[in-house]
């Protein structure tokens, strides 16, 4: 009795198993993204929930005493635009800073993509974790005002999820960004012309209808926005189908920039 | 006979005008060590880059276990591949366990399993002690040791190595040559790149020496030593005197298969034919050094001694 040689596999090779799915994989990223995380997340945390914070109390009881919105306090009226804020920060830096280090300095991503785990599922897995510590920032917040008594619908339990829509949009766009960047320098650009426009052109300070009819329009163009107005209604519970405007014009923002992250990474590590 | 783990075949690789690999040729078969050797700039980083799915080439045919090298069959065969990158990139934010824990999970290897096969690899790997420690701990050897355990985790059929030793003491380098000759024996099969001759005449069947792009020879590592530069070398130092210099060449030069003149030594190659014990006899006063020949004389031989850059 002879077998045919092809039939003998060498010992220590074993049947190679099916590749894991788009989300799998893009779990198994968030996941090493939250494994490296865990160790620096005291500071971590004290970085990304003390600046919101800050402004709620410092602007919005300091300088809200001055203000009459007329029904609503100051506070009240400026918590939930802190809160989308405080979602957009955390993103936004992850996606940048984070994710830029990951796929130049360390190699993380050409680690990666030396897996089964194609460029689809590292944006999306870096995305995710970048928009959990939205919702970590977002929660931080929520629980202040809630304790300050600023909340007052059930609907504010929805914001956490909030958080994390908005997380995604911008951690995309941060992606995206990270991709065509060069060096570090690139996000000076990004967070003073981006994201720092956003911050006070957005309605979280002041109502938008109060700006001339053409800013209007520029600040309707933001996402900010969209998640101001949103995260707004939660915490008043004053939720109608008007939101819809708001939930799909992020999500068109996030298909968009999520689309051109995944190509320009891949352009960049695929070359 | 089982079928070849790479094919290879008038593979080529331009970025803009610039053709870095211009058609190249070879077969890697079931378990066989094969090297790819050259100086920087050879291309043959680009190759393996083409190779492992990182590169799209740009003419030719590619084919690893039997599949082409195309995006439907990426997920496949890194699925079966093992790499171990030239530039580190291991996770300065994990412990060395958790490096190989993560890794495995990229490859759906369930939590138990991956946690035997990552004892396993600390284990062959020599970093049992290490389990725990941060990255920035480990030496230059412990980092290129794990970085080829991480490549084992999902028991690959075909290891990649980009100069697994580069920048290694000898004993860090053997150590590694060690381990690899295990894997090699259990039938592991593989491609490695080497700035070292002696690294690919330990562990290599067969070799091929790149430069420019192209494939300037292959076969066997003695095969290649008879071939290109016969068995015997003498290296004789002439310093900078002019005649002794010339005394030298005349004697060798009718005697030898090839002779080579450096500023401060004379370099005779000689095969059986040659008269080695005459030459010998003639520059008996000479300061000199007679040995074997190596796969690095095939090399500058092959790729000459200029500065690659």
């Amino acid at each position: 009795m002879s077998a045919p040689s092809v039939a003998m596999a060498p010992p220590r090779v074993a049947a190679a198993r099916p590749p894991l799915g788009f989300v799998a994989g893009a779990l198994r990223v968030w996941r090493r993204d939250m494994e490296s995380w865990r160790k620096y997340y005291r500071s971590s945390l004290v970085g990304a929930l003390g600046e919101p914070i800050l402004s709620l109390i410092a602007i919005g009881y300091g300088l809200g005493r001055f203000v009459d919105l007329g029904g609503v306090s100051y506070a009240q009226f400026l918590a939930p635009g802190i809160l989308a804020s405080a979602a957009m920060n955390a993103a936004s830096f992850e996606a940048t800073f984070g994710s830029f280090t990951r796929m130049t300095q360390q190699k993380t991503y050409d680690g990666i993509l030396a897996t089964p785990i194609g460029i689809r599922e590292i944006v999306a897995g870096d995305v995710l974790w970048a928009a959990s510590k939205s919702v970590l920032s977002g929660v931080a917040v929520l629980a202040v005002a809630t304790g300050a008594g600023l909340v007052h619908s059930a609907w504010a339990l929805v914001l956490p999820a909030v958080a994390l829509l908005i997380g995604v949009v911008f951690a995309a766009m941060g992606l995206l960004v990270s991709s065509r960047a060069q060096a570090y320098d690139f996000f000076t650009y990004y967070f003073t012309l981006v994201i720092s426009v956003m911050y006070f052109f957005s309605g979280i300070f002041f109502p938008l209808a109060s700006l001339p009819a053409w800013a209007q329009a520029i600040a309707w163009c933001l996402p900010l926005t969209h998640a101001v107005a949103l995260s707004r209604a939660c915490a008043a519970g004053a939720v109608g189908l008007g939101m819809l405007v708001h939930l799909g014009m992020l999500l068109a923002i996030l298909a968009l920039a999520y689309g051109l992250a995944v190509h320009w990474v891949g352009r960049r590590l695929i070359a | 006979m089982s079928a070849p783990i790479i094919e290879v075949a008038g593979l080529r690789k331009r970025y803009g005008t610039a053709e870095v690999v211009c058609g190249v040729d070879f077969t890697v078969e079931a378990s066989e060590c094969f090297g790819l050797l050259g100086p920087n700039g050879a291309g043959k980083t680009t190759t393996i880059r083409m190779i492992t799915c990182f590169s799209p080439m740009t003419a030719g045919a590619l084919r690893v276990f039997g599949l082409p090298v195309e995006p439907a069959n990426h997920r496949v065969i890194k699925a079966r591949l093992g790499l171990a990158p030239q530039e580190e990139n291991l996770d300065p934010d994990l412990s060395v366990e958790m490096n190989l824990l993560i890794y495995a999970s990229y490859f759906g290897i369930p939590g138990a399993e991956a946690q035997a096969r990552v004892a396993e690899l600390l284990e062959f790997a020599a970093l049992t002690e290490k389990a725990r420690a941060r990255i920035d701990t480990l030496s230059g050897g412990m980092k290129k040791r794990l970085v080829l355990a991480r490549a084992l985790v999902n028991r690959p059929e075909l290891l990649v190595l980009d100069e697994p030793t580069t920048g290694l003491d000898p004993q860090a380098r053997h150590l590694v040559w060690e381990r690899l000759r295990e894997l090699k024996r259990s039938g592991v099969a593989m491609l490695l790149t080497t700035h070292y001759m002696e690294e690919a005449a330990q562990l290599c069947d067969r070799l091929v020496v790149m430069d420019h792009g192209r494939i300037v020879t292959q076969g066997t590592p003695a095969d290649l030593i008879e071939r290109h530069v016969g068995r015997e070398v003498i290296e004789v130092a002439t310093g900078d005197d002019p005649a002794r210099r010339a005394r030298v060449l005349d004697v060798a030069r009718p005697l030898a298969t090839r002779v080579e003149a450096l500023a401060d030594r004379v370099v005779i190659y000689a095969n059986g034919d040659s008269d080695v014990r005459g030459m010998l006899a003639t520059l008996a006063g000479e300061e000199l050094v007679h040995r074997r020949a190596t796969l690095e004389d095939v090399f500058l031989t092959l790729t000459g001694r200029e500065l690659r850059e």
